[in-house]
């Protein structure tokens, strides 16, 4: 072959097939039949719908299923109102509590290099693994009657287990990971330089914690404290455990409801469930928020 | 102000960092060291800023005679640009200028108006007045490094630490800032360091250059000095391209003055440059080699050719016209001859 037809060859347009460009232009995996994808996207649905919608609405149907009237009565009764407000006195504990103990830790390991790093990362992360029921009884066992600390705690007049100590404890112990779980990976993607910076630029460690630190981990720090409080609203088993299911005094919110239901007071267990399950709509709320708004951000 | 720093020691576990290095930065002089990665380089620069401390009982820092070694970096009056800048990806550009003002204690802090015209005043001298509201995300990488110099200028530092200032940025940007950095040195006249992995840019732009490599501190001089007088094999070879020939191989082509003589033991070191060819045809001494490939794209044309002798094969770098007015293809015949070559056999003088 003469080099001039090598040329005339190598500036021909390719000639590509009809069928095969159409192929290109569409990727194999959205090729898929309409009959899959309608059928993928209905098992979806008709599974959401089952196991979350359809729950959810019952507890709002069989909260005002005898009226707006018996609703009210059912929340405003003494013992309600007592596992509210204790609902929120932990919270209003717990949550703060997490927030210093998940900065600390998480400014710790990723801002320092020292030994036994990898075990307190592990142990962050104990809280997930054991069982709430579990968390619950190790308080007993240390700070009950007949546990460690128990003869001492008697002696000085002190009450933990079945009382508000040993529910404070077990919540922060199971809602113990949220905040540092969320602030780790965020800070160590986000690495020391800028706090380095600040350092040469002549700020204290304070100062650049406030100044540098916290804004570039504002919106992690409270997704982590929406997931935080969600856990210590609803924590039941831990809690159970230790609570001793005292009516106005010991009981939470989700004991309350468990206590109603028992005693076959659905309305009533339904009332307070439709709370929580109104606290946890909000929480959800805000943190898609937070999530819309940390794209726009990014 | 000048740095000095003597006999630091730094491990990090079982990694030594820096093994007894000496440094002594006079006042005003921007200073490149250059090495390898791994080679200690940041670690000194860290050290010199007071963001790593030398490991305990081994070598003091100097400012201006001034010993800093145990002060913290926030007192050490240093300018530092890190390598990814690490602007506060938070605050504009005029916030990260202003944070080492703003963070000053009541008393020594300026007012908002001081604050605000000193901002200004430091972001028409890096060219990004204009700037000012952006923030660090907005910004390309060649305007971050600026904004990020503009920063550790704020704080008036005694001294300026660059580590790899250009090492994040594209081939064209970093040609156009280094040169920006060069004059912008001879303006402001501050003492400067700058850490850089990159032979060329070092010996470009320093007024010095501190060769390290594995821990320790290999030569310092000015950029013609270690590039025409390099003090070992490992600078040579750093420097630049390089031929590592046996010497009894080319004593035939190297009967030159000044060119190593017949009979030398060992290793010789020839930059391509400084290899000559001529047509082998013309019969004059030199070595016969031939051509084994011809790379002529760009200024120069480099030539790859294979001793007929040792078939040892060198890299030699000679201009377009040379090469069209030798007129070698592929396979021809040409004979070598060096025109400078080291040699670092004890004292071997060249």
């Amino acid at each position: 072959m003469a080099p001039s037809d090598l040329f005339a060859l190598a500036s021909a347009p390719p000639t590509v097939p009809h069928r095969r460009r159409a192929r290109a232009v569409q990727p194999r995996a959205t090729r898929d039949p309409a009959v899959a994808r309608w059928l993928l996207t209905a098992i979806a649905l008709l599974f959401l719908t089952f196991f979350l919608v359809l729950p959810l609405a019952v507890v709002f149907v069989e909260a005002f299923s005898h009226g707006i009237g018996r609703y009210l009565s059912s929340i405003a009764e003494p013992d309600a109102l007592s596992a509210i407000r204790l609902t929120l006195l932990t919270v209003a504990i717990v949550v703060p509590a997490n927030v210093v103990f998940g900065l600390a830790a998480a400014w710790a390991i990723t801002k320092f290099k020292f030994a036994g790093k990898s075990l307190l990362i592990t142990l962050i992360d104990l809280p997930f693994a054991v069982s709430p029921v579990i968390a619950g009884l190790i308080y007993v066992l240390v700070f009950g009657a007949q546990g460690w600390f128990g003869p001492w705690l008697i002696a000085h007049n002190l009450r933990v287990i079945f009382a508000v100590p040993g529910i404070v404890l077990a919540t922060t112990f199971v809602t113990f990971p949220f905040v540092a779980r969320e602030l780790i990976p965020l800070m160590q993607s986000q690495g020391t330089d800028e706090e380095y910076s600040a350092v040469t630029l002549g700020a204290s460690g304070w100062q650049t914690f406030w100044r540098v630190t916290l804004p570039n981990i504002r919106w992690g720090l409270l997704y982590g404290v929406i997931l935080c409080n969600a856990r210590a609203l609803g924590e039941f088993g831990a809690v159970s455990v230790v609570s001793g299911h005292i009516r106005g005094e010991t009981n939470t919110m989700p004991l309350h409801v468990e206590i109603l239901y028992n005693d076959y007071n659905i309305t009533g267990a339904f009332a307070v469930a439709s709370l929580l399950a109104l606290l946890a709509l909000v929480t959800l709320g805000v943190k898609s928020v937070l999530e819309w708004r940390q794209a726009g951000s990014a | 102000m000048s740095i000095e720093a003597h006999n630091i020691r730094k491990r990090f576990g079982l990694f030594t960092a820096l093994d007894g290095v000496d440094l002594n930065v006079p006042a005003g002089k921007l200073v490149a060291l250059l090495g390898p990665s791994g080679s200690g380089k940041t670690t000194l620069l860290r050290i010199i800023a007071g963001l790593e401390f030398p490991d305990p009982g081994s070598g003091r820092v100097l400012f201006h005679g001034d010993d800093v070694t145990d002060l913290p970096a926030g007192r050490r009056k240093v300018g530092f640009v890190f390598q990814h800048y690490a602007l506060f990806r938070h605050m504009s550009v005029f916030e990260n200028v202003a944070f080492g003002l703003r963070v000053r204690g009541r008393r020594e802090r300026p007012s908002d108006a001081a604050i605000s015209e000193r901002v200004h005043r430091l972001l028409e001298l890096v060219q990004l007045d204009g700037l000012a509201g952006r923030y660090p995300s907005q910004l390309s990488g060649g305007q971050r490094q600026r904004v990020a110099l503009a920063r550790a200028l704020a704080v008036e530092p005694k001294v300026l630490l660059l580590d790899e200032p250009f090492g994040a940025l594209d081939a064209r940007v970093r040609k156009d800032l280094r040169r920006w950095l060069r004059r912008f040195h001879d303006e402001i006249h501050l003492t400067t360091i700058f850490v850089t992995h990159d032979q060329e840019e070092a010996l470009e732009i320093a007024d010095e250059v501190v060769i390290m490599n594995q821990a320790r501190v290999e030569q310092v001089g000015t950029p013609q000095q270690v590039y025409d007088r390099p003090a070992n094999p490992f600078v040579y070879q750093f420097l630049g391209n390089v031929n590592v020939m046996r010497a009894p191989a080319l004593a035939g082509a190297a009967r030159r003055p000044g060119v190593a003589a017949e009979g030398a033991e060992g290793q010789i070191y020839v930059r391509p440059h400084d290899i000559e060819l001529t047509p082998h045809a013309s019969g004059g001494s030199g070595a016969a080699a031939i051509v084994r490939h011809i790379h002529a794209a760009g200024p120069h044309a480099r030539l790859i050719v294979e001793q007929v002798e040792t078939r040892e094969q060198v890299e030699v770098e000679i201009s377009r016209s040379e090469l069209a007015a030798l007129g070698v293809r592929v396979s021809d015949l040409v004979r070598l001859r060096l025109r400078q070559a080291h040699s670092f056999e004890e004292d071997y003088a060249i």
